[in-house]
């Protein structure tokens, strides 16, 4: 992956509006977090090859950036993003490491299903 | 008792280097198969290497091939990979789990299975997996069951299950285990710079790790 350039992040985003679009989202902290500092909670979620569609896609920020997708019924939302690249398969795929390279989130766009 | 087969079963590549390598390393040199059943390939990690190598979809690729590798440095001859999700193996049937482990105990008939502790193992998926060796094996007749052999590491185990049962010293396999670590380059760099950089504060730790290896014999009920 390399580090996010905004306004390419921005032209993918504009080309896949209003496609039927599968998305993983994620956002972790650690399944060992609160084991390995009892202040922390650990806290995470994914969804994976849930389908959307959106009327509207925007990246933001100085760096680290968000990226908001809006949708006919909600939005999406997603923010710590470091990192981008399109892989082999075409994916729109983005992700936000923390100062030692650990995924801390990852948006992911796909016009295929992601391999379960 | 003499081992005539040692069954593996954890959710994670990684899982096998960290509590077991040295005693996997000490069954495979005396010429006792092994057979490793690895739930997932750590999909949902979150290490993606250091620098960064990986990302969210080519991770289960490169841990597959950090796992056989790993395996192979074990002297692992069958390695089962049982194609589940890293997460979500509490989330999964039970039953239909546990009736997989069982076919494979009633094919290798092992004398002892290794695996982590039901509820003192920390990660979701290491409790759940315990769990599920757990319900197999004690649905197997009382003759045929092997004994378990389970790794606690959450806080506070030893007040509640007692002291393991089990302490190996493994000082003389070291040096390969710490290989085996290092085969999972993509969620070990960390680890392996701090053991190479001999870091004062986390070393005697680490050490510890790598010599010692302690197990607890699961109390099997009727």
């Amino acid at each position: 992956m390399e580090k996010i350039n905004p306004s390419l992040v921005q032209e993918e985003l504009n080309k896949l509006a209003g496609e039927p679009l599968y998305i993983h989202l994620e956002t972790t902290n650690g399944a060992y977090a609160s084991h390995n500092d009892k202040s922390m909670l650990s806290a995470g979620a994914f969804i994976r090859n849930v389908k959307l569609q959106y009327k509207i896609g925007k990246i933001t920020g100085p760096g680290p950036y968000r990226v908001g997708l809006e949708t006919e019924m909600g939005w999406l939302y997603s923010e710590g993003l470091t990192e981008w690249e399109i892989d082999e398969e075409g994916r729109l795929l983005l992700a936000g490491h923390d100062a030692v390279g650990r995924l801390a989130i990852a948006l992911e766009l796909s016009k295929t299903p992601f391999r379960k | 008792m003499e081992e005539k087969h040692v069954l593996v079963i954890f959710p994670h590549p990684d899982d096998e280097a960290f509590g077991v390598a040295g005693t996997i390393l000490s069954h495979t040199d005396a010429g006792t198969p092994v057979t490793y059943v690895c739930l997932t390939l750590g999909e949902m990690g979150r290490n993606m290497g250091r620098p960064v190598m990986a990302n969210r979809e080519t991770l289960p690729d490169i841990r597959r091939e950090e796992l056989e590798e790993a395996a192979r440095l074990l002297g692992i001859d069958d390695l089962r990979k049982f194609g589940m999700r890293d997460k979500t193996v509490e989330f999964t049937d039970q039953d239909a789990l546990a009736k997989r482990f069982q076919e494979v105990i009633e094919e290798i008939e092992p004398t002892t299975i290794i695996t982590f502790y039901p509820g003192y193992a920390v990660h979701p998926d290491h409790d759940a997996t315990g769990a599920a060796v757990v319900q197999a094996v004690r649905q197997l007749k009382k003759e045929n069951r092997p004994r378990i052999h389970a790794i606690a590491f959450a806080e506070g185990s030893e007040e509640e299950i007692g002291d393991p049962d089990v302490v190996t010293d493994v000082r003389q396999y070291r040096d390969r285990k710490l290989d085996v670590i290092g085969a999972h380059a993509s969620q070990t760099a960390g680890l392996m710079e701090q053991v190479r950089g001999h870091m004062e504060a986390q070393d005697e730790t680490i050490e510890y790790m790598l010599q010692t290896e302690r197990f607890w014999t699961y109390p099997i009920e009727e």
